[in-house]
């Protein structure tokens, strides 16, 4: 066939004043996509609120500003962030190999249960010791939750999605389990886990909050993850695999280790952000300890663009919408449930713009 | 332990079973008519939340059963245009898009019965149970069988229509080649869209029929997140029921039967098994189950890539 | 005899964006005749055929059919037309039996199938009569691809056909079958039909056909009477790029061995026997080809030297060192380049950057990678580089490759290849899908790499590009090399005749001389 080359192109000499504009004009277009889906959201969110008789644009402005009053209420921003950035940026190295993994929340659930593990059983440590040690425990926990389906899947071929989300539901009743039967507090009539060892809690960041260290963790995690994929060659190999895995195997990259490998880094993501929240926040292990963070965490990488980078934002965002939601429900009355529809509703927008692809420097 | 395992014990069991069975046999036969035209819709959890929201509130409203069953298949209908729109006409990703529903489901159920109903407290009128003569009054399984409610006898309707559908029409031939080879199928004349549509509209319905017989089947009133799970149970159930209605009708059954073990166990502990064991048994099967499928020929070989994309 | 116009078609243009894929196609098809369609991988056969079916609507010229203009807008209009069509990628529904796919798309969409017992009946019938051995409640993933395609052509026949349309039915047919495919084709012909019979493979075509249209660079060059045409006649025509052909060269001075391949023997990834004792040598400072038409083992050949497929028995050395069932990764260690065969399948990353493109064998070692970092100002040099010493049209480094155009894309992949520093470079479809005027760059980039020593294997089934560059050409058929030719054009007919499955004459191993395209190998 006869292939005519695309007209109106330059050399490979581009003068770089120009090249410059082409890129700064491309960044700004790939933030574009996202805060176009998030208009879109919060106006849907809008509509939806008026049609149900509240005042749709005031609790917007107080949904999105409210949170912004005093430190405290930001600080519970900033510690509502911290597990979304976490699973978020862990979810994006997942996508970027391809791995469709649903099971951020059952991950979630098994760092938790090896942190409190960790933090009930061993006495007598320094908090030096402990928090790096539940901290691990977390991480490993969720890996090893996360390598699971990963294994199965280049094993067996096992669909990832199906077995991710089985093992949600297994690390749930598991959960479950635990703190009705061996690791319940004895003392306690709801079903819990005892209190973790004080050294075991993490440090406390800003006196007075409860906000924890924990922040600082899923920042510089956000920005190594960040830095692994577009900055390592082990990084690049991943993509590699997530963008052909035919021509991974050209390379040599290995495709399985790698698929493998990006599961148990999500996982052990999510289970940090299990760690942090029963060793940062709530001392103990309850049945239902996630309030749908390791599926919130999906919406945080979707609409980073799975760039662990953007996950920091989209992730704060979230935190932003959830804290300002539990607000609303508090001045307004409007049921803070109203997040999840606009979560879902910036998912769908994301997608539905990605399928527009709007070019102008290039025709045809 | 003895009276545990006598017929009336199994009975009541079986009766149970294919009660809690009957959401995940809509919820999953719709599933297997959507994955036979090649579209993995992981979100009919959320779909199954609106149809029970929207069938508890017209029965709500209007009193009436039937309107309330109509409207839960017409929310999962619609829930099912939005997928199809952004699935098969946008093309984009169908695991993000179901999550997205998912999301949507759970978010807007949530949000219109906390504003509308959750101070009422009052529920609606469910399905009376109908016993079918003569049938009904056989020993033990009379009663376990067939003393239950419309919407539990209709399940062995749907399953049977969903197998002629898929296997003595010309549209189910159809329907099943686009999941298989969608090109052949666009060659031969038809629509590829037009199928994949039908498709997960009328799965997306079915999913719904499945959501609004928890409020009006089940229980009387709608909570938030009631299907706890139920729509991702279906997922499984269809992989394990190898992509066939019947098949799925039966695995149903038997996660319906490990549902109300766990639910006996919890009122008599039995022999120091955690009821929690028979919870996680379905999810552990069904994982097992993917590892033994995974990459045979069951799976429609198209499943969850657009047409028009290599 | 003079014969009936069936078709016409007139100044046939139709192109995707910047790509043309029919450049103002003219072609006459009488009634009752076979009609050869000839002409090299990509000259523009395939999509004519779309056409004329209704896959593909043309952006202008017509088409008259049985003395009427006609405009199809979709394949059933064709099927209503009698126009069928066998494709090379069967349009069977694997998981439904064969019966099954006859009534696909028939009636009204919610018809209950009741009468599959006539469609039985009707299937036997007509298999009876043209005696294809189709059984109708087979499934179709059952049946090995020989019979899947008597499936395919039973089913134009059921549905009614005028018109019968053959896209490379012989590329997947063993000779015995091919023999038996030509003769059903006569059958036919008999009964009335038409048929047009798409291949590039000259001696079925010289043996099928009533009449003969050549296709080269998306247009019909000529048409002839078979008697008045010898096959070096349409190879000439098929191949005949003469623009390119007179690339500047030395006699070849061969060095020691860099490549050597013993008895190697592998399997296709459906268990198939794939390659059957393959032996063959590469020198420095030689370019060996491989010719042959496509699906006779040359892309199994290729995957086992580099370490993609497994080999069941034989040995592979490289540079004296045994090779043999390596990783790709040690492979990719060695003084070793590989050019492969699809590069949107496997060459390259289409969402990437040219850099990082540049990059997919070196990313984890010195310079582009340091302690597990890529170095981004290597990398950007090392890619600005390619990109300066093979002209690569691009804006500059940073964008994604899938914007470039094909022949930008394979130049990007040969640079990257040969920046390798490589003794040994395996090349297969080289030039494929790109312009006229890359092909003659990288043609030349090629030779000059001989000339600096290096030992190249290349594998193409464009014979001009092997008549091109190469110092000796070896002929697959069927997975085994039959034998070795010089590159002479003089001697294209008995290439043809070798790529057809003909043992060559001098050969000691060659038995009785069957017609070409039905010599079996053991």
């Amino acid at each position: 066939m006869t292939q005519i080359d695309q007209q109106g192109r330059g050399g490979a000499a581009t003068p770089p004043p120009l090249r410059i504009l082409r890129k700064a004009a491309s960044a700004g277009l790939a933030m574009m996509r996202p805060a176009a889906a998030l208009a879109v959201a919060l106006f849907c969110g809008t509509v939806l609120l008026g049609l149900n008789g509240f005042d749709g644009i005031s609790v917007m402005i107080g949904m999105v500003f409210g949170v912004f009053q005093d430190m405290r209420s930001v600080s519970e921003v900033l510690l509502k962030a911290v597990p979304l950035i976490l699973i978020g940026a862990g979810l994006c190295v997942a996508f970027r190999c391809r791995m469709w993994n649903i099971g951020a929340e059952g991950q979630f659930y098994a760092g938790a249960v090896a942190a409190t593990f960790a933090g009930v059983s061993v006495e007598g440590l320094t908090a030096w010791l402990y928090v790096p040690l539940i901290t691990l425990a977390g991480a490993l926990g969720g890996a090893f939750w996360g390598g699971i389906a990963g294994y199965l899947k280049v094993r067996f071929q096992a669909s990832e999605i199906v077995t991710t989300i089985m093992l949600n539901y297994i690390a749930l009743i598991a959960t479950s389990y635990l703190v009705t039967g061996p690791m319940k507090d004895a003392q306690a009539a709801y079903p819990q886990s005892a209190r973790l060892f004080r050294e075991a809690w993490i440090p406390n960041l800003i006196p007075g909050t409860r906000l924890h260290v924990g922040i600082l963790v899923a920042l510089v995690l956000a920005l190594a993850l960040y830095v692994f994929l577009y900055r390592s060659s082990a990084g690049y190999a991943m993509r590699v695999v997530g963008i052909n895995p035919f021509a991974a195997a050209y390379a040599g990259i290995r495709t399985r280790g790698n698929m493998v490998a990006a599961m148990c880094i999500s996982g052990g993501m999510a289970g940090l952000a299990g760690a942090f929240e029963v060793a940062g926040v709530t001392r103990r292990l309850y049945q239902s300890i996630s309030p749908g963070y390791g599926f919130e965490g999906i919406a945080v990488a979707l609409l980073a663009g799975n760039n662990p980078l953007g996950a920091i934002l989209s992730g704060g965002l979230f935190a932003v919408l959830r804290s300002g939601a539990e607000l609303m429900q508090i001045t307004s009355q409007v049921p803070q449930v109203l997040v999840l529809v606009i979560q879902g509703i910036v998912i769908l927008s994301v997608v539905a713009f990605a399928a527009i692809r709007w070019q102008p420097w290039r025709k045809g | 332990m003895q009276d545990i395992l006598t017929l009336g014990f199994l009975a009541t069991l079986l009766a149970t079973a294919w009660r809690l069975a009957t959401p995940l046999i809509f919820a999953s036969i719709g599933e297997v008519i959507s994955e036979r035209a090649g579209i993995l819709n992981i979100g009919i959890e959320g779909t199954m939340l609106m149809g029970a929201f929207c069938g508890f509130a017209a029965t709500f409203a209007s009193g009436s059963l039937m309107l309330g069953l109509l409207a839960g298949i017409a929310a999962g209908v619609a829930s099912g245009l939005l997928f199809a729109l952004l699935t098969v006409t946008v093309k984009a990703n169908q695991i993000v898009v179901g999550a997205a529903i998912n999301l949507l489901g759970l978010g807007l159920t949530s949000f219109l019965f906390r504003t509308y109903y959750v101070s009422t407290g009052r529920g609606v009128e469910i399905a009376p149970p109908i016993d079918i003569p003569w049938l009904s009054d056989l020993p033990f399984f009379g009663e376990a069988l067939f003393r239950q409610n419309l919407i539990v006898y209709s399940t062995v309707i749907v399953t049977i229509l969903a197998a002629l559908l898929l296997y003595r029409t010309s549209f189910g031939l159809t329907l099943r080649a686009v999941g298989d080879h969608p090109k052949a199928v666009d060659v031969a004349g038809r629509s590829v869209a037009a199928y994949r549509y039908a498709a997960v509209l009328m799965g997306s319905g079915l999913a719904g029929l499945g959501g609004a017989f928890l409020t009006l089947g089940h229980s009387n009133q709608f909570v938030e997140g009631m299907t706890s799970g139920r729509g991702f149970i279906a997922l499984a159930v269809v992989v394990f029921a190898r992509w066939s209605p019947v098949g799925a009708f039966f695995v149903s059954i038997l996660f319906g039967l490990f549902y109300a073990l766990q639910l006996q166990l919890q009122a008599q502990p039995l022999l120091n098994i955690s009821y929690q064991v028979f919870q996680a048994l379905p999810y552990l099967m069904t994982i097992i189950a993917v590892c033994l499928v995974g990459g045979k020929s069951a799976e429609p070989r198209r499943l969850g890539v657009p047409y028009g994309e290599r | 005899m003079t014969r009936q116009t069936l078709l016409r078609m007139e100044n046939i243009h139709k192109s995707f964006g910047p790509l043309i894929v029919s450049a103002g196609v003219d072609l006459t098809i009488e009634e009752g005749e076979i009609h050869a369609l000839l002409g090299e991988n990509g000259a523009g056969k395939s999509v004519l055929m779309s056409i004329l079916c209704g896959i593909l609507s043309p952006n202008s010229g017509q088409i008259v059919y049985k003395g009427r203009p006609l405009a199809l807008k979709s394949p059933r209009e064709a099927m209503q037309q009698r126009i069928g069509m066998v494709h090379q990628h069967f349009m069977l529904v694997p998981n439904l039996t064969v019966a099954e796919n006859y009534v696909l798309g028939q009636g009204w969409p919610l018809r209950v199938i009741r009468d599959m017992a006539q469609v039985h009946a009707r299937i036997r019938e007509l298999s009876a009569r043209y005696g294809l051995d189709v059984r109708p409640d087979a499934v179709i993933e059952d049946l090995s691809v020989g019979e899947q395609q008597r499936v395919e052509i039973l089913k134009a026949l059921y549905h009614g056909v005028d018109l019968l349309i053959l896209d490379e039915p012989t590329a997947v047919l063993t000779p015995q079958e091919t023999g038996r495919l030509l003769d059903l084709m006569r059958g036919l012909v008999r009964d009335g039909k038409t048929v047009i019979f798409i291949s590039h493979k000259l001696d079925e075509v010289m043996r099928a056909s009533d009449r003969i249209s050549v296709m080269r660079d998306c247009r019909v060059v000529h048409t002839t009477r078979v008697e008045d045409t010898s096959p070096r006649e349409l190879a000439r025509l098929m191949v005949g790029r003469e623009v390119l052909m007179d690339l500047p060269r030395t006699p070849a001075v061969p060095g020691p061995v860099a490549l050597d391949v013993e008895g190697l023997s592998c399997n296709n990834d459906l268990g198939l026997p794939a390659l059957r004792n393959v032996s063959l040598q590469v020198r420095k400072g030689e370019i060996v080809g491989i010719a042959g038409v496509s699906g006779n083992g040359q892309t199994e050949l290729a995957l086992a030297l580099a370490g993609l497929l497994p080999v069941a028995s034989g040995r592979v050395r490289l540079a004296g060192d045994d090779i043999t069932g390596a990783s790709p990764a040690s492979i990719n260690a060695r003084s070793f380049a590989h050019i492969p065969e699809d590069r949107h399948k496997m060459g390259i990353l289409l969402p990437m950057s040219l850099a990082e493109n540049a990059i997919l064998h070196g990313f984890g070692r010195p310079p582009f990678a340091r302690r597990g970092m890529l170095s981004r100002d290597a990398i950007a040099t090392h890619a600005r580089h390619l990109i300066r010493r093979f002209r690569v049209k691009t804006p500059d480094e940073a964008e994604p490759i899938g914007n470039l155009s094909g022949g930008n894309q394979q130049k990007l992949v040969v640079a990257r290849e040969l920046a390798r520093n490589p003794d040994f470079i395996l090349v297969s479809q080289l030039t494929r899908g790109i312009d006229i005027g890359a092909i003659e760059f990288i043609l030349q980039e090629m030779l000059s790499q001989r000339d600096a020593g290096r030992a190249i294997l290349l594998i193409s089934t464009e014979l001009e590009e092997l008549f091109a560059i190469c110092d000796r050409i070896l002929v697959m058929f069927h997975g085994e090399i039959l034998g070795e030719l010089p590159p002479d054009r003089s001697r294209i007919e008995e290439l043809g005749l070798m790529m057809a499955g003909q043992r060559p004459v001098s050969d000691p191993l060659r038995r009785d001389p069957a017609p070409a395209g039905l010599s079996a190998p053991a």
